[in-house]
């Protein structure tokens, strides 16, 4: 038995944990297992820019792995960034095994506007599957409506579904048998 | 599948290396970092690549003098700068020095992704383009044209000299030899190839339609007139103009066509400002044009001023060595148009081919091999699929006569057979007398057997 473990960090609402729970088990052929919540990652936070280094914290991700992990999502609440933008909703290993989302950008509050649970997580879901996506060797894709269509604004979230289009899903299919035998 | 763009990626911060190149892989892109500006010279200079990302501050070469360097290799090679001093003067420089654009660190990844993208699919474009254009110079500039019989092998000769001039050429040839391929490939082959080719058939319209149809029309010119209408000398500028037929032009068009060879510049119908046009002229006709100048319905000095360089296509009948060749060339294309996979031509259906006269020329044995690809039931063309004047031209007329005795011979038994060997109705018909008759039947050993 593989599974996809979902790995809280610092102080995350633990249904959210769970709604991605639900939701992932539907998409991917794995069992979903939701780690116990480790502490906030400050080791990656930068004080120039006062936002937190998601490569950093993909790296800390690998480490929390066990041998039956096939991936490994991290849910953070900070601000995160790479060094060539300006903010990034979330990071994954190419082909890799971690993957890491921020709840701070997908917040309506961030926008001014009034707490949504709803929205929220309807971006979350569509935050990890994106980020999980890359882990299984899909880049981005053109087709707006595609969960992996590259999120430039939480508008291009919200527009976009939380499915693979076609080509997608015929991509990443055969990724879930190899990784599985690897 | 298309192969991903390559993205060269410029910064002395490894950090930067990193984080780009992982971007540009999830974006679907090829990227390759180097940390400084001579590693990336050399990778300009010995792969190719779609965009380059360069730091503008690094140790060593800096940003502006890497894409100076850069360019002196590949000045079509977008670069875009990176900086993470956003100040007016080295935007300013940057561009100045050739940088697609510049942006700054760290960047919204909406611009970058937008960026790039642009650069990609403009790129993509132009590839497209660039393939379309030489598919067509393909199609045109000899490759329909087939011929190794030595006349044609000279016209080859004379398109490849003649397109490299303006010079207006005159095409004459019986209908059907290709006078518009022959006009198209001297268009593709020229300097002016990537503009317009534009045909125009002098005999299809009526004089006052073939004014307008050359030279436009204002709004309000004539009754019908609604808009403003390009001539086709217009549509033609910077290409060629075909005039087609154009031993059939009347007067008053020939004067008025003579007038913008002169001047190089038209005027619309119910216009009154003068347009500038650059235009190539190459016409053609199947008259024989000199007699008709000659005759006074055509102008002596239209005539030279379209006749520059004359090629004179020869009659399929007079170059039947290339039969087999253009015969084989129409089979494939109507293979491919008719998704059939016919195998080839009999030799007997071939010899009938060759020993027809082609009075229509290349088109009417287009025409033949099109129908016979049609209806043909066999693997390989046989005589059957002809039509029935090329396989009876075999018996009646497929034996020519080679000398004034022999065609003697043939008319008299001819005749005799059509009047049931009567011979005073023979000799009336032939216009001899019947003692004149009888000596030609021994003479010649006729007999009704």
């Amino acid at each position: 038995m593989r599974y996809i473990d979902i790995l809280p960090m610092g102080d995350i609402e633990p249904d959210i944990s769970n709604f991605l729970s639900r939701h992932l088990v539907e998409l991917f052929p794995y069992e979903i297992r939701n780690l116990k919540p480790i502490a906030k990652p400050i080791y990656a936070f930068n004080f120039i820019r006062n936002q937190y280094f998601s490569s950093k914290v993909l790296n800390e991700l690998v480490k929390h792995t066990s041998p039956d992990t096939m991936k490994i999502l991290g849910v953070v609440d900070v601000d995160l960034y790479i060094p060539i933008f300006s903010h990034v909703f979330g990071e994954a290993h190419l082909r890799g095994k971690a993957a890491v989302i921020s709840l701070y950008r997908l917040r309506p509050e961030f926008y001014g506007l009034e707490l949504n649970r709803e929205l929220l997580f309807n971006r979350v879901i569509k935050g990890a599957i994106h980020e999980l996506g890359h882990t299984f060797g899909l880049t981005h894709c053109l087709n707006v409506n595609c969960v992996m269509y590259f999120s430039h604004s939480i508008w291009h979230t919200d527009v976009k579904k939380s499915s693979f289009c076609e080509e997608c899903q015929r991509v990443i299919s055969p990724h879930f048998i190899l990784q599985e035998e690897t | 599948m298309k192969s991903p763009a390559r993205i060269l990626i410029v910064d002395d911060e490894a950090i930067m290396r990193d984080s780009l190149t992982d971007w540009l892989m999830e974006e679907g892109y090829e990227p390759v970092a180097v940390e400084d500006g001579q590693k990336a010279i050399k990778l300009a200079r010995t792969q190719p690549w779609n965009v380059v990302l360069c730091d503008l501050k690094m140790v060593g070469m800096d940003g502006i003098e890497t894409m100076k360097k850069i360019k002196e290799i590949n000045k079509d090679l977008p670069v875009i700068i990176i900086t993470a001093y956003a100040t007016v003067n080295t935007a300013v420089e940057s561009m100045k020095q050739g940088a697609y654009d510049y942006v700054v660190k760290p960047f919204d990844p909406e611009e970058v992704s937008h960026l790039i993208r642009k650069i990609i699919s403009h790129q993509e474009l132009l590839q497209e383009n660039i393939l379309l254009r030489q598919e067509l110079k393909k199609v045109y500039q000899f490759r329909d044209i087939v011929g190794k019989n030595y006349k044609m092998q000279e016209i080859f000769e004379l398109i490849g000299t003649v397109a490299d001039s303006d010079a207006s050429v005159l095409i004459l040839g019986e209908s059907g030899t290709g006078k518009e391929l022959i006009a198209r490939a001297i268009h593709y082959s020229s300097p002016r190839a990537d503009k317009p080719f534009v045909s125009v058939s002098c005999s299809a319209l009526p004089e006052t339609l073939l004014e307008s149809e050359l030279f436009g029309y204002e709004k309000g010119a004539f009754t019908g007139a609604v808009k403003d209408k390009l001539g086709r000398f217009e549509e033609a500028n910077g290409g060629t103009l075909f005039l087609d037929e154009v031993g059939d032009m009347k007067p008053e068009t020939q004067l008025h066509l003579l007038r913008v060879l002169q001047e190089r510049e038209i005027r619309r119908l119910g216009g009154t400002g003068v347009i500038k046009v650059d235009v190539r002229i190459i016409s053609a006709t199947n008259k024989d044009l000199e007699r008709v100048v000659k005759e006074g319905s055509f102008r002596g000095d239209l005539y030279y001023r379209l006749n520059v360089v004359t090629i004179q296509l020869p009659p399929l009948r007079e170059r039947k060595d290339d039969i087999p060749l253009l015969a084989e060339r129409f089979l494939m294309k109507y293979n491919i148009k008719s998704k059939k996979k016919l195998e080839g031509i009999s030799p007997q259906a071939m010899a009938l081919l060759v020993r027809y006269d082609w009075p229509g020329n290349v088109r009417e044995l287009e025409n033949v091999i099109e129908r016979a690809v049609v209806i043909t039931k066999h693997p390989i063309i046989q005589s059957e699929d002809l039509p029935a004047n090329i396989q009876n031209f075999q018996e009646s007329k497929g034996v020519k006569p080679k000398t004034i005795k022999e065609v003697e011979r043939e008319h008299i038994l001819h005749t005799l057979k059509e009047n049931r060997w009567n011979i005073s109705q023979t000799s009336k018909v032939l216009g001899i007398d019947r003692s004149t008759l009888y000596k030609k039947i021994r003479q010649y050993g006729l007999s009704p057997s």
